[in-house]
């Protein structure tokens, strides 16, 4: 009797916990998987910065009060129900776990992912459950090059964009360059954004010498070795895509021997930092954001809101994790509200792919032109500057803007070609 | 010269930092016959109780050289309640299971350890690069060498010392190998076995975070470092041969060489070295470089 009553209880308890945890939907809610890394290294830096945006950027959207033309409710009128999901564990889990947010959870899209082999596992689930998902943030640009993908679309810039730009930018503003060394991390976000960065470059300027290639593992945390070697076989620039714990710890362990002194540091992630480690970099290094994010972008009313609101509820102001995963978000529901023009009700999925392909649209960090990968993937402008600080606080100066022509392959060509071709077509200034 | 001084110095300083958090691990195994797999958590909590203590601490104003202090303190406090918490909370119940056992069980505790530090610290990361820069560096055939990694080559040595002397030529130490050699006859003897275990899982528990908390100046501390440590560590002891202070040392510095002199000579197989060496030192010597004899029951 008491064993049967304290089933009973436990049941019913468990049912009240589970149903208290789960948002409650009114039918015409829009039920959105975001996915980010919420664990694991890649969580602070990035993750926790991204789900901060979207949980800032979707209650703002909710009230229909973000600057025009985002001004209306939510996505085409229905509220936005955010289901957040972690990245960590690697591409096969993700695989299986996107499977659970459609099939489960019954999102109607998905914006996520921040690891390039994450975005390269889960198209292939999406295409197959045919559902929308927007990759904001992976740089890897194998994920439209390699494939022809009808649900899946990239709002934010491939990692080879980054890397021409920080070839053009060195090429163009260090004097007497004469050679190079890098520090990758051993996996395919660091080779490809070495060999990128290294190709173009040599079809920039002839005879640039590599001193070194140094390729740690992941997470190292570790560098005093691959210092030693970055000294002993010193360049005039060491090109470094780090990012997260792995860049920070390569930052403090190198300032703490003078690596930086003789040599400028190219950190191509290096704004994710700037605010973190402010009287740790060396003024001069030369910082990317992924594109003109954070402290690169430009100034808009919906930039100056998104900054400032950000700020004001986190107490730091946003990185570039955070601007791509508003872009994402942004892009959706411009396309689902340019589709429901068309059609009577909502759109389906199909109209809001039609929609999606070859649009245009302004984010916080400029705009946005979908004019690769068949309509699928994002091209931005590129933008450098080196750090300094001013009146004690973080900024950046030689800022220089790279068009998205410049340094992007024209439509067909991959990115490895394109380069050992010399870059053709290319459009700079 | 050049090249032959980085790789040398390189090396030494991977491999004091090696055996900073594999001595730990080594000790409880040796003395316990338990794989501790939660050894990363525990080096993974002191780097997090001596980031976040030291940032306090500067915060407050205080002198920066103190800072010191405040790393070892959270070292050894956070060791002590997190060593008891384990053994006498868990692993006490668990004594005279199968070796396999206690490293399914230790790898539970890896797990939970995991979940509480983002608990009590968040996902973000934790800075206290102030006591890695303090000591200023020392400049040797043109390279720069940081101070304080300089200064963890002696303390790797001190800590080694320190264990060789205090198994060796103390009482306790003596009794301790008694326990080790077989537990059932030194406690007809009259050695409080369980004592000895309490305290040695300790001591093991103070090294990790010890090692932890000396590794934070350097590092951006952030969930998932005590991982990473831990199939390193691993590989270590297994190498120096399970069990063995003196294998432990072996163990580190044939690695931290070997890594060093990939590093500057072929950086691709950097990684790969550190497994290879293991590779084929396993394959000749399965049992590891100095691991401890074991008399056969029968």
């Amino acid at each position: 009797m008491f064993r049967s009553f304290a089933k009973k209880s436990t049941l019913t308890g468990l049912i009240l916990v589970s149903a208290a945890a789960q948002p409650i939907l009114a039918a015409d809610d829009y039920k959105l998987g975001l996915v980010t890394f919420l664990s694991g290294g890649a969580a602070g830096p990035f993750g926790i910065p991204a789900q901060n945006a979207a949980k800032l950027v979707l209650e703002t959207l909710n009230a229909g009060q973000l600057p025009a033309p985002y001004n209306t409710t939510g996505i085409n009128g229905r509220t936005i129900v955010p289901v957040f999901m972690d990245e960590a564990g690697g591409a096969t889990k993700q695989a299986s776990e996107y499977r659970n947010l459609v099939e489960r959870q019954g999102v109607d899209a998905v914006v996520g992912y921040i690891s390039s082999g994450d975005c390269l596992a889960v198209p292939a689930v999406a295409e197959q459950l045919k559902t929308l998902t927007v990759l904001f943030d992976c740089g890897t640009p194998r994920v439209f090059e390699e494939n022809d993908f009808k649900y899946v679309f990239r709002t934010g810039p491939t990692a080879t964009m980054d890397n021409v730009a920080a070839a053009h930018y060195i090429n163009e503003t260090v004097e007497g360059l004469k050679s190079v060394s890098g520090i990758n991390q051993n996996y395919s976000f660091g080779h490809e954004s070495w060999a990128d960065f290294n190709g173009s470059l040599n079809q920039l300027k002839a005879g640039v010498d590599v001193t070194t290639e140094q390729f740690p593992k992941i997470y190292a945390g570790q560098y005093g070795a691959e210092i030693s070697a970055l000294m002993v076989n010193s360049a005039n620039v060491i090109h470094s895509s780090f990012w997260g714990g792995d860049m920070e710890a390569f930052l403090l362990q190198g300032s703490a021997r003078g690596l930086f002194e003789d040599q400028t540091a190219l950190l191509t992630t290096g704004e994710s930092a700037m605010y973190r480690l402010s009287d740790q970099i060396p003024e001069g290094t030369i910082l990317g954001g992924r594109g003109p994010f954070g402290v690169f972008a430009p100034d808009t009313a919906l930039n100056r809101w998104f900054r400032e609101a950000y700020t004001s509820e986190f107490g730091t102001p946003p990185t570039y994790p955070a601007y791509k995963m508003v872009q994402g978000i942004l892009g959706l529901k411009l396309a689902t509200e340019k589709a429901a023009l068309n059609v009577n009700g909502q759109p389906s999925t199909e109209d809001v792919v039609s929609a999606f392909e070859y649009l245009e649209y302004e984010g916080p960090g400029g705009k946005v032109s979908m004019n690769r990968g068949k309509g699928h993937q994002a091209t931005m402008e590129m933008v450098y500057g080196r750090y300094a600080l001013q009146d004690g606080k973080p900024a950046v100066t030689d800022v220089r803007h790279y068009a998205a022509a410049c340094v992007t392959p024209p439509e067909g060509m991959t990115s490895v070609s394109w380069i050992e071709k010399g870059m053709p077509d290319a459009q700079c200034d | 010269m050049k090249l032959v001084i980085a790789m040398l110095m390189d090396g030494m300083i991977y491999a004091s930092w090696l055996f900073l958090i594999a001595a730990g691990l080594t000790l409880i195994y040796g003395v316990m016959r338990i794989l501790n797999m939660a050894h990363g958590s525990f080096y993974a909590i002191g780097a997090y109780a001596g980031a976040s203590l030291v940032g306090f601490y500067l915060a407050g104003g205080y002198p920066p050289w103190g800072a010191y202090l405040v790393l070892l303190g959270a070292a050894i406090f956070s060791g002590i309640i997190i060593g008891l918490l384990v053994e006498r909370g868990l692993l006490r119940f668990m004594y005279g299971r199968d070796e396999v056992v206690m490293i399914l069980v230790t790898y539970a505790i890896l797990l939970i350890l995991e979940d509480v530090i983002k608990l009590a610290w968040g996902v973000d990361a934790y800075f206290a690069y102030q006591p890695y820069t303090l000591l200023g560096r020392t400049k040797l055939v043109g390279l720069s060498y940081a101070n304080y990694d300089i200064a963890l080559i002696f303390i790797s040595a001190s800590i080694c010392f320190l264990l060789w002397w205090g198994l060796n030529r103390t009482r306790q130490g003596k009794l301790l190998q008694a326990v080790i050699h077989d537990r059932d006859t030194a406690a007809f003897l009259g050695i409080n076995v369980t004592r000895m275990f309490t305290v040695t899982f300790v001591i093991g528990a103070v090294l990790g975070t010890f090692a932890g908390a000396l590794t934070a100046p350097g590092i951006s501390v952030m969930p998932g470092i005590g991982i990473e440590v831990i199939i390193l560590a691993f590989a270590v002891v297994v190498i120096g041969g399970l069990g063995s202070i003196g294998g432990a040392l072996t163990g580190a510095l044939i690695v931290g060489l070997a890594r060093s002199a990939s590093v500057h000579l072929y950086p691709e197989a950097e990684l790969f070295v550190i497994y290879g060496v293991m590779a084929v030192v396993l394959a000749f010597r399965p049992q590891g470089l100095f691991a401890i004899a074991t008399a056969r029951k029968i």
